[in-house]
């Protein structure tokens, strides 16, 4: 029907109330709204993210795995729109397995980090994703590179990431010193993401924690009333 | 777009109920059955539970022609992959060749699905978004209505029920949709996806029958007087007699 041809360009994704019945917050994107983070200690990293995926007010998925293994000691954090982030991952550990195949050796997390940044930089325009970029491996030991929107590459020790972020960037450059170990890193992790998530509406659920290291990966999760207190007047 | 006369109709669109939890044998999948084009609805009876493969079923909202479509595409190409593979297809599959072409259009294609079947790995269940994101849950609602629906599974929903208390509990999620939310209404129908068979319960519950009229508005056959009156038989071949009834009552 003639009519139909000229109905197809006025749908989209940011169109508003055209229809009473279908509220906001069908239409708008899913966000991963979030607070991630990731520490270097000697001999590995330690990764930590919360749970919580948004679509305007309402929280699609209350316990959302932000942190996605690229690689068999190499993770990212995701940050921004869920779907963006989420292609990206799929394309990066394809290219990723393909290259380690191709060696025959496990990959470098620099060169994980490239391939999101090769990624991320190409079609800046058209992406909203913020990735942390966290691993181990045998020539430099752990490492944690950021790609923030945009497309920029960074080797930090520590970095931290998504809308609760703005909220802990004080008590991470206070709190973090050079050589923690693991213990210390995963406490200021958990403390940094529970701080962020009492004060960003974006963030919230439970923290995922991860400690990626020569003899594996360690993955555990604190719940709600797990978290550390925090005291407020 | 014109004040005065009839202005073209919109993109006609599920507002919508469904859902879909793991239970102990398998997934259940829940649907409410209102299509809506604006504020009239199109269609009283449609089906929103797709057919992607025998032992995977696809919820669908949003615009109706794109979750059909987009469901009947990747079930036309999973038969394909799975005559390639040799194997039943799984339902991780359908969830990646679902998100990479939502994710390809951008969210143009208005396809919010509700994914659930069975494999060798056990009972799997994914919601995917227009924009191509995907979370893996045990239990998932979708459509204008999700949020009626989910209230109903974050106070009710176990892991590991039992296939009866899981059907009673889906239909109950997709009532409080249709009697909570005006895009969503009619019937409820549900799928049981489990090892050994599916059951497509279309319709599983009634929620919303017509009741019968008391009045009569038809004139009795002389009310009108007829002045002349002309028959012209015309000479046709019956090729083809197919029946689409009507409710006219």
């Amino acid at each position: 029907m003639a009519a139909t041809a000229s109905m197809m360009q006025s749908f989209g994704p940011n169109l508003s109330a055209q229809n009473d019945l279908v509220p906001d917050w069908t239409r708008t994107e899913v966000s991963t709204g979030t607070t991630i983070m990731a520490v270097e200690y000697d001999g590995g990293v330690v990764i930590g993210a919360d749970s919580r995926t948004t679509t305007g007010a309402y929280i699609a998925n209350r316990v959302t795995d932000k942190l996605t293994p690229i690689h068999d000691r190499i993770f990212c954090c995701r940050s921004g729109s869920a779907a963006d982030t989420q292609a990206i991952a799929d394309v990066v550990a394809y290219q990723l397995g393909f290259h380690s195949i191709e060696l025959d050796e496990p990959p470098l997390v620099e060169t994980a980090a490239h391939l999101f940044k090769a990624s991320c930089y190409r079609y800046r325009e058209e992406l909203t994703a913020g990735i942390l970029v966290a691993g181990w491996d045998r020539r430099r030991g752990g490492q944690v590179y950021c790609v923030p929107i945009g497309g920029m590459l960074v080797r930090q020790p520590v970095s931290v990431g998504g809308s609760g972020s703005t909220y802990i960037y004080g008590f991470m450059d206070s709190n973090y010193k050079p050589s923690m170990s693991k213990e210390q890193c995963l406490e200021l992790t958990a403390t940094a993401l529970t701080l962020a998530m009492e004060r960003d509406g974006s963030s919230g659920g439970v923290v995922r924690l991860a400690s990626i290291s020569e003899d594996g990966v360690e993955r555990r999760v604190i719940l709600g009333n797990q978290l550390p207190k925090i005291s407020t007047h | 777009a014109n004040k005065v006369g009839c202005s073209l109709p919109s993109a006609r669109k599920t507002g919508t109920t469904i859902c879909g939890i793991v239970f102990k044998g398998g997934v259940v999948l829940g649907a409410d059955t209102r299509a809506t084009e604006g504020m009239v609805v199109a269609d009283k009876n449609c089906s929103k539970i797709h057919y992607i493969s025998p032992n995977i079923y696809c919820c669908g909202a949003g615009t109706a022609a794109d979750t059909e479509m987009t469901t009947q595409l990747i079930s036309s190409n999973l038969e394909l992959h799975a005559l390639s593979t040799g194997r039943l297809p799984r339902v991780a599959t359908a969830n990646r060749m679902l998100k990479q072409m939502l994710f390809r259009y951008q969210g143009y294609i208005g396809a919010a699905l509700v994914l659930g079947g069975i494999d060798c790995n056990g009972p799997h269940l994914y919601s995917i978004y227009p924009h191509g994101s995907t979370d893996k849950l045990p239990y998932v609602t979708m459509g204008s209505g999700s949020l009626a629906a989910m209230a109903v599974f974050e106070d009710r929903y176990k892991p590991d029920m039992e296939e009866e208390e899981a059907k009673q509990l889906v239909r109950d999620a997709i009532a409080a949709g249709i009697f909570n939310d005006l895009g969503s209404g009619s019937n409820i129908d549900l799928c049981v996806i489990s090892k050994s068979k599916v059951d497509y319960l279309r319709p599983h519950d009634e929620a919303n029958k017509k009741g019968v009229r008391t009045g009569d508005y038809k004139y009795k056959r002389g009310t009108t007087g007829v002045l002349t009156k002309v028959v012209a038989p015309l000479d046709l071949e019956v090729v083809e007699e197919t029946i689409q009834t009507m409710d006219t009552s």
